[in-house]
């Protein structure tokens, strides 16, 4: 027991705290932009556009010869505008329905970025095979962020923190905005707010924030952190802003325990963090107060033999 | 490497590839073409539903599977690893509908939940296979991105009996399918038992999925399943003719992608098919004949200049009809562009236009500047009579049928006959003058013209 919970926040105390950290960060930040992506009805954009990243990551490390964040981040960004105005253009130029031209734009998309990184491998400090699993170990072994003289942590940790920050400012700045587009276009019309203008400012945040957990978990269990922290939230509460409110904790939750799971059992922390998630989602599932399947099995019975 | 040396290579490799001699190659082509078959048949029935995310779902929910199968005797054993991947799609298919019945999350949601959360114990499953070291785990993670010619004989026949087994279902059993398909609420009247039927599908998906991750990985196989059968989507508007153009796609995409990917050895191959099959899609999206944008766009700039022909033509009859009735009358330009209305030089052209296709002719040779145009006469041809004629008549026989058939008030009649003047068949013309008793005076009191023929 101390061996499995004390020791790695003791004696190994600055890689976990580092690991988990990073894994908390990803996940609120994945959650918050996902709680809006869920009641959008659109969880498998977040999906889609976590895998059409590639090709502009790609394109934009070969394009600049380097690592740089920026080039990344740019190109992670009209990568992920690009998804979405190809899907949406393709819906509205053929009879193909939404649910094909996702499938289609985001595994073209994907394609390509996969066979450019193989074609110049040499050139791009990129391997298909991380974009897609992401090492969240790695992350204390990441170049520190230094100042005044001393060492603050990971770079990688700093700049998901500062992102989280810019999303809940963001989103507390447009809460309003972003509600009524999420659930009622029509009133946002009349209202003057511009449905586009926050449907693409979300997919632009989506994109950053996936391509910022990358490196750190990986294109397919980025959706996991992208969709559960909301959908646990919503078996708990109908209202928008207690499901934003209690993606924290769920993160949290999702981070800790993941890195147990993996510590314990010795596999991929993202993975464990991914089954984590999923676990919390199915309790929450079963015993959530109210909706939960357990109380509403009581509450069966309770009535059932009320009536005799 | 010199370039000379590189292209010798590319030739040498093209050659072995075209010339099938190698027995790496035979297996590689013929599993690319059974997945691309397979993948096409099951896809269409998958696009037409719009259930085409559930391929990439189920492709990530296998993952588990795939380790658990490898598990029960830690060897690579094809069936127990198929078996396996098979239980855990249909696992996660069963999970995605509990959650869309039993909470108030969306499909959407559901199946990404699914996805990454299969996937997640998936990898860590496998990660757990390789750290405790336990036999041989290394070709698991081709599953990823696939490598068409590490695939074994056995796993081709896999693919054949599959294939066998998704087309004799689906064969026997398309009438069912394709009412499930289309009209959900009639195959629940006809007492079609739609959930077993749904099951079958489902299973055949996950077969076909299961036995695609050797060749073009977890990723990309959802791309087989769905591009090809949208391609086909775009060709046709039978579903039965649908399904013989996507399973072509599919094998098209399949043969062209591994030619690609053998070219340059050692690249992965799913995603040159995946490429091959969007390349396909996108110049079917351009120029398939039925639903392609550049045939549909030419369709409508065609409808257009009928319109815009004809409106002249009904502009140039009714200056005629003012004058009274006398054949070859010469209309002059200005005259046609008081009654129309508009700038002089969209009148010169509308009438070049009219001349380019025999319905009128200039009496005059026709100057190359501007000033005077207005002056220019024209006649109509006797075709060009002919078409004004039944397109005055069309209208006018619709404004009676409006207002006698229908009873429409007189002052409402003209702007509908406006636009149904241009879409009226010769049917139907027949008919409505049955109906009307071969009448000559619309509700205005004009004559309707009649066909000389007839007269």
């Amino acid at each position: 027991m101390n061996d499995l919970f004390i020791v790695p926040w003791t004696e190994q105390l600055s890689t976990t705290l580092w690991i988990v950290v990073m894994g908390f960060l990803v996940a609120m930040t994945c959650g918050w932009v996902g709680t809006f992506l869920i009641v959008r009805r659109s969880a498998m954009v977040g999906d889609a556009i976590s895998h059409s990243l590639l090709p502009g990551i790609a394109i934009a490390f070969l394009w600049t010869q380097s690592r740089d964040s920026l080039p990344m981040f740019i190109g992670a960004a009209l990568a992920g505008v690009l998804t979405v105005v190809l899907i949406e253009a393709l819906q509205k130029s053929s009879r193909i329905k939404a649910d094909a031209s996702i499938g289609i734009i985001f595994s073209a998309l994907f394609a390509l970025g996969v066979v450019l990184i193989s074609l110049y491998s040499d050139s791009i400090d990129l391997d298909a095979e991380c974009v897609l699993y992401g090492e969240i170990a790695f992350i204390p072994l990441e170049p520190w962020l230094e100042m005044w003289g001393r060492e603050w942590g990971p770079v990688p940790v700093w700049r998901m923190a500062i992102l989280a920050v810019a999303v809940l400012i963001l989103m507390r700045l447009f809460y309003k905005e972003l509600l009524v587009t999420s659930f009622d276009s029509a009133l946002a019309g009349t209202l003057g707010i511009s449905p586009a203008v926050y449907h693409y400012g979300l997919t632009i945040l989506l994109s950053l924030v996936i391509v910022s957990a990358f490196e750190s978990v990986g294109a397919i269990l980025v959706v996991a952190m992208v969709v559960f922290p909301g959908a646990t939230g919503m078996l708990w509460s109908d209202r928008l802003d207690r499901i934003l409110l209690q993606v924290p904790l769920w993160s949290a939750l999702t981070a800790a325990g993941g890195f147990h799971l993996a510590y314990a059992w010795n596999v991929s922390i993202a993975g464990a963090m991914a089954v984590v998630a999923g676990a919390m989602f199915l309790l929450s599932w079963a015993f959530s107060p109210g909706r939960g399947w357990f109380w509403k099995r009581i509450r069966r019975i309770h009535q059932a033999t009320c009536i005799f | 490497m010199n370039a000379d040396e590189s292209q010798l290579i590319f030739w040498q490799q093209a050659l072995r590839f075209l010339s099938f001699e190698d027995g790496v190659v035979r297996i590689a082509v013929l599993g690319a073409l059974l997945l691309g078959c397979a993948c096409g048949l099951v896809g269409s029935f998958m696009v037409v539903r719009k259930l085409s995310l559930f391929g990439d779902t189920l492709s990530h929910a296998v993952l588990p599977g795939v380790a658990l199968g490898f598990m029960w005797n830690m060897s690579k054993d094809p069936w127990t690893i198929f078996i396996g991947a098979v239980i855990a799609g249909l696992a996660g298919v069963a999970v995605v509908q509990a959650i869309t019945r039993t909470t108030h999350l969306k499909e959407d949601s559901a199946m990404a939940m699914v996805l990454a959360g299969f996937y997640g114990l998936g990898i860590c499953l496998l990660t757990w296979l390789q750290h405790s070291g336990t036999g041989e785990v290394a070709g698991l993670d081709k599953m990823l991105f696939g490598q068409i010619v590490a695939l074994s004989s056995e796993d081709v026949w896999l693919m054949a009996i599959i294939l066998v087994i998704a087309g004799a279902i689906l064969f026997v059993f398309y009438k069912q399918y394709l009412v499930l398909s289309f009209d959900p609420g009639f195959a629940f009247c006809s007492g079609i038992p739609a959930r077993l039927f749904n099951g079958v599908l489902m299973l055949l998906l996950a077969f076909t999925i299961v036995a695609g991750l050797q060749a073009v990985g977890v990723v990309l196989i959802s791309a087989l399943l769905i591009t090809p059968a949208a391609t086909a989507y775009l060709w046709t508007n039978r579903f039965h003719h649908m399904i013989f153009l996507s399973c072509g796609f599919g094998m098209l995409a399949g043969f062209a992608g591994t030619f690609v990917s053998f070219l340059k050895g050692g690249l992965p191959t799913g995603p040159f098919i995946v490429l091959a099959a969007t390349l396909v899609f996108v110049s079917s999206w351009l120029a398939a004949p039925l639903h392609g944008w550049v045939p549909r766009h030419v369709r409508n700039w065609k409808r257009r200049r009928r319109v815009a022909i004809e409106n002249v033509l009904k502009h140039i009859y009714q200056l005629i009809e003012q004058r009274g009735p006398v054949l070859n009358q010469q209309i002059r330009l200005r005259e046609l562009n008081q009654r129309r209305n508009e700038p002089l030089p969209d009148s010169l052209r509308v009438v070049r236009q009219l001349v380019r296709q025999g319905l009128a002719e200039w009496v005059q040779v026709v100057p190359a500047g501007l000033h005077e145009t207005g002056g220019l006469a024209f006649v109509l041809t006797e075709s060009g009579h002919r078409r004004a004629q039944e397109q005055v008549r069309n209208h006018r026989l619709w404004e009676l049928y409006l207002n006698q058939a229908a009873s429409y008030p007189m002052d409402h009649v003209h702007e509908d006959a406006e636009e149904m003047e241009h879409l009226l068949s010769a049917a139907t013309i027949e008919r409505l003058q049955r109906r009307l008793a071969h009448p000559t005076l619309d509700p205005h009191g004009k004559a309707i013209p009649q066909n000389e023929r007839e007269a």
